[in-house]
């Protein structure tokens, strides 16, 4: 199909030994495109009682991922006597978080690891965004790797909530929030705005793609693709 | 300091079953958190008696975690231990353990849940400090450590889901991250956090035995 599946691993359920099995699996299955993140905590999942792991985070375990690739060792020094895995190296980035300037240090930070591109979280304030974007310029961080704007699809006033209140480190803005208040098109304004979104990251320069999560909506994906303009693909 | 937590009396009385029941208490860590100094010693004998569980008597240990102190301290009350079913030791999961090893001839059980090594901030409030990782980094991050007080141990920077200084899984509480950040920002060290971090060697904190 001439698409390239991006396969996430989370430091949460998994150790240094158990995470570099993995990245060997997959990269010898075809699988190069691997994203590394720290990962959301367990209490927010449907396993609240599990046991943690965060033997590493994720900028050390893109440096070990990093020194996989191009020094041939594990994270102990031990050579990998089957060859490098061949992995392209993702990380994620919260331009919404606290503090704001250090959001593009740790962005730096996780360059200097081994990341070859990352994925932002969901953009719903794009003035907090834009500003984040500017201090990424300045410090020529977008000419390093390919930054990756991610786009979540409001699907109703619940979704919309639960993103805003309840889900940590997403920042919607009260004048996207009211909208899908007011709206009795829920579905039709989740995607107006989606759609009015992915349109100014666009204009953004050093934003490279669009990352888009349409949560249990998968079937906008084909039409909001269209009409964004990615098809053909620029 | 190690800090315990009461178990609900409801379960205390499924523990203690129909007794009769010998109490152990503290005089250290347990006495300062209220959970098993003399004063909580007393109303848990009063509480079993109210539900008609015989005590037998009880005791402060000095503190509960010495071993050669509470084989001392426990024979002078053999007699009455030797009356009871169970023994209820409210100090910490140390402190049970020492008063299991010492007693062997009636169950041991114990009346706390012991949650962390931490700091008194005022009474009755304590807040986790120390993992006990067995290298201590704190050098690094101006005496605050995050392997102890952040929820995902991350050793390079705040998560991304921090907001407006608090923890993504706890609202209540700071996020240590920003508190790091701040402290370093305040004393001009913010280029401390841009040095990346090794992945921690964690055979360090599998220590089980230590003479000195
Ligand atoms: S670095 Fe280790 S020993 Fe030091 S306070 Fe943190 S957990 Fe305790
Ligand atoms: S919000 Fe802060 S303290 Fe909480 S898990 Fe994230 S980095 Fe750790």
């Amino acid at each position: 199909m001439g698409i390239e599946p991006i396969l996430q691993i989370c430091c949460r359920d998994r150790n240094r030994i158990a995470l570099q099995s993995d990245v060997l699996g997959a990269s010898s299955l075809g699988v190069n495109n691997i994203l590394f993140i720290t990962g959301d905590h367990q209490s927010f999942g449907n396993h609240p009682s599990a046991r943690g792991v965060y033997d590493v985070d994720s900028i050390q375990l893109i440096k070990i991922v990093k020194d996989m690739r191009d020094e041939g060792i594990f994270e102990s020094g031990d050579e990998i006597k089957s060859g490098k895995p061949n992995v392209f190296i993702g990380g994620a980035a919260n331009p919404f978080a606290d503090p704001l300037d250090y959001r593009v240090d740790r962005f730096e930070k996780k360059i200097i690891a081994g990341v070859d591109f990352i994925q932002t979280q969901s953009v719903y304030n794009l003035e907090r965004f834009n500003q984040w974007m500017d201090e990424v310029r300045t410090r020529g961080l977008d000419k390093k790797v390919y930054i990756i704007a991610g786009v979540t699809p409001l699907k109703s006033l619940k979704m919309t909530k639960r993103m805003k209140f309840y889900v940590p480190g997403v920042d919607i803005p009260d004048d996207i929030y009211n909208k899908m208040k007011n709206t009795n098109n829920p579905k039709a304004e989740g995607y107006r705005i989606a759609l009015n979104l992915i349109n100014e990251i666009k204009k953004i320069p050093g934003v490279h793609g669009i990352h888009m999560t349409a949560l249990f909506w998968e079937d906008i994906i084909p039409s909001l693709v269209r009409e964004a303009g990615f098809i053909p693909r620029p | 300091m190690i800090i315990t937590r009461q178990k609900k009396i409801d379960c205390i009385l499924d523990l203690v079953s129909e007794g009769p029941v010998f109490i152990v208490g503290c005089s250290e860590c347990a006495t300062l958190c209220k959970t098993g100094g003399e004063e909580e010693v007393i109303k848990m004998k009063n509480a079993l008696e109210d539900k008609n569980i015989k005590v037998t008597g009880w005791i402060i240990l000095d503190p509960a975690c010495h071993f050669l102190n509470d084989k001392r301290l426990l024979k002078d009350c053999q007699e009455k231990i030797n009356n009871a079913n169970k023994v209820l030791v409210l100090a910490c999961g140390n402190g049970v353990q020492t008063v299991a090893e010492i007693i062997d001839n009636v169950e041991v059980i114990p009346g706390t849940d012991t949650l962390f090594l931490g700091e008194i901030k005022r009474i009755s409030n304590f807040e986790k400090r120390c993992e006990m990782c067995g290298e201590c980094i704190q050098e690094l991050f101006s005496g605050i450590c995050p392997i102890a007080r952040c929820p995902k141990a991350m050793l390079n920077g705040p998560c991304g889901g921090t907001i407006k200084g608090k923890c993504e899984v706890n609202k209540d509480l700071d996020c240590v991250w920003i508190i790091i950040y701040n402290r370093l920002k305040e004393k001009n060290q913010l280029d401390r956090l841009k040095i990346i971090q090794k992945p921690k060697d964690w055979s360090k904190s599998g220590e089980m035995k230590q003479e000195i």
